[in-house]
């Protein structure tokens, strides 16, 4: 009895440490490979252009529809709650802050979740299968070099460009909400502009940054571990999109916590 | 030793497996410069685990493997890239990539470790293409290929760097007798025109007879080499039943009637 419990337990810190070192030693081989973006070549710009106008490019539709109608959610919500003390210019102060500090970064990151973590493990994983991933370690070509860099640097770009549309969507979905409490288009801006400074916008961008370089990891990690069959890529992009929502918002409350040292 | 030139590919007390459990033991062998070497073995023997063990994708539990005298086994992740590549690969499908032309695969080695122009390059890559038959193709996405032309324009991509070294991973698998008889000339010929050193992992009969110049033999229950040979001598005089059996036309309809 005590031997099988001994076996247990050895077993499970086995397996805890296998899920942990797993990804500690991803993370050093896209980390090592990195003086390998300034040798000749190195930067694969069309793969780049590409995932930039996959993650980027063709979010923009999305971002702005969803980062609009959270906008308007929230004022509807503030209003709700401001017009009983009747200060409904408020809902401006809330939903400018929510959307820039919150919400403009976290729908970004939670639409680049679906599309690009799960794209990113779906064609690793597929490349696994087809054996293109054994080609390039053939040809010596490191594979985690070749297909994790020109990911992250389009992630890096788009992601806070995309958040900038979704702030500005956000703002105007609460702007057609002020517009329904009496609250002119004017004063609603000039309130927004008032209360609103350049740090808590730059802070909010900023955070995409992390999310961008979360995402892309948690994406290729899932491709490249996932087994080599039509389930296995199946499931690698499942949790792909699932480790990248929970990395996401586990970032969001660290960051969160640090601005907040800073008076943000 | 002094033929020890002449060795392409030496395999030394080789023990592979995955984790607790071991697939070949005792391997020993070695091929020589210019040889067409096939490794035979029934299905589920470890053949193509043999093979990613040596071409460097997997670590063996132990032994060595040389390739023109330099370990793959003990080389740090930047020589074994360099060994690499002076190799090349025919994976089973092909392995091209699927983002890219036919011709960007074959560009693809020579963009990464030449500095020839692209002008060079396109030479390059219609020449190969022309070499495996597959001229006018280059435009193509690997999607638009049937299996043979997909493995054929994988050929072209492990031949851009003019390796001296090559390996095929089941060349015939999935391909008609007509087609796979065509690939097998093809690799007699790159033999004879740039005396290439060839590796088959294979269980087709018909290619190894038409190609061989020496196979070795795996076996699922022993675990490692039974035979060691040409192909048309182990036939005849292997002491052991199953290898002549194997190696047999009688042997071949009854493997073929299992599946």
């Amino acid at each position: 009895m005590a031997a099988e419990n001994n076996n247990r337990i050895s077993s499970f810190f086995r397996t805890a440490g296998v899920q942990i070192a797993e990804p500690v030693v991803f993370i050093g081989k896209v980390v090592s490979q990195f003086p390998s973006l300034f040798r000749k070549r190195g930067f694969r710009r069309k793969e780049m252009l590409y995932y930039l106008d996959l993650c980027g490019a063709k979010s923009i539709p999305v971002v702005t529809l969803i980062c609009f109608l959270m906008g308007a959610v929230l004022g509807i919500q503030a209003a709700l709650q401001m017009r009983k003390v009747g200060t409904e210019i408020f809902v401006v102060d809330l939903v400018g802050f929510s959307v820039l500090k919150e919400f403009g970064p976290l729908m970004v990151a939670m639409i680049s979740t679906g599309r690009a973590a799960s794209a990113f493990a779906a064609e690793i994983g597929t490349m696994k299968v087809n054996e293109e991933i054994s080609a390039l370690e053939t040809m010596g070509i490191d594979p985690a070099a070749y297909l994790v860099y020109p990911k992250l640097l389009a992630m890096l770009i788009s992601l806070p460009l995309l958040a900038v549309f979704g702030d500005a969507a956000g703002i105007a979905g609460g702007m057609l909400v002020g517009s329904s409490l009496n609250i002119p288009f004017q004063a609603y801006w000039a309130r927004t502009i008032a209360v609103l400074d350049q740090m808590t916008f730059l802070l909010g961008v900023a955070k995409t940054l992390v999310f961008a370089t979360l995402i892309t990891l948690a994406g290729c990690y899932c491709g490249f571990r996932a087994s080599s069959d039509a389930q296995g890529v199946g499931r690698g992009a499942t949790s792909a999109v699932v480790l990248s929502i929970f990395l996401v918002v586990v970032a969001d409350a660290v960051i969160t916590l640090l601005y907040s040292f800073i008076g943000y | 030793m002094t033929n020890a030139k002449n060795i392409k590919l030496e395999i030394k007390d080789l023990v592979i497996g995955y984790g607790d459990r071991i697939v070949l033991q005792d391997l020993n062998f070695h091929v020589r410069s210019g040889e067409i070497f096939c490794i035979m073995g029934g299905s589920g023997c470890g053949k193509s685990t043999l093979l990613k063990h040596i071409i460097g994708l997997f670590r063996p539990q132990s032994g060595d493997i040389l390739i023109s005298g330099q370990s793959i086994v003990n080389a740090t992740a930047e020589e074994r890239r360099l060994i690499m590549r002076h190799f090349g690969v025919t994976y089973q499908g092909g392995a091209l990539f699927g983002s890219m032309t036919v011709a960007e695969n074959i560009a693809l080695p020579l963009r990464e470790y030449t500095d020839k122009s692209r002008q060079e390059i396109e030479e390059i890559v219609n020449e190969k293409l022309e070499l495996v038959d597959l001229a006018g193709f280059g435009n193509f996405m690997p999607s638009e290929l049937s299996g043979g032309m997909c493995k054929r324009a994988g050929l072209a991509r492990a031949l851009a760097l003019n390796p001296d070294l090559l390996f095929f991973d089941e060349p015939s698998a999935g391909l008609d007798p007509i087609t796979s008889a065509g690939l097998d000339r093809l690799i007699l010929s790159l033999r004879e025109q740039f005396n290439t050193t060839i590796v088959v992992v294979t269980h087709e009969l018909d290619s190894v007879f038409a190609i061989a110049d020496r196979v070795i033999m795996l076996d699922k229950a022993s675990k490692t080499i039974v035979a060691d040979g040409s192909p048309a001598d182990l036939r005849a005089h292997s002491e052991n039943a199953w290898v002549r059996e194997f190696l047999s036309r009688d042997g071949l309809k009854r493997n073929a009637g299992e599946q």
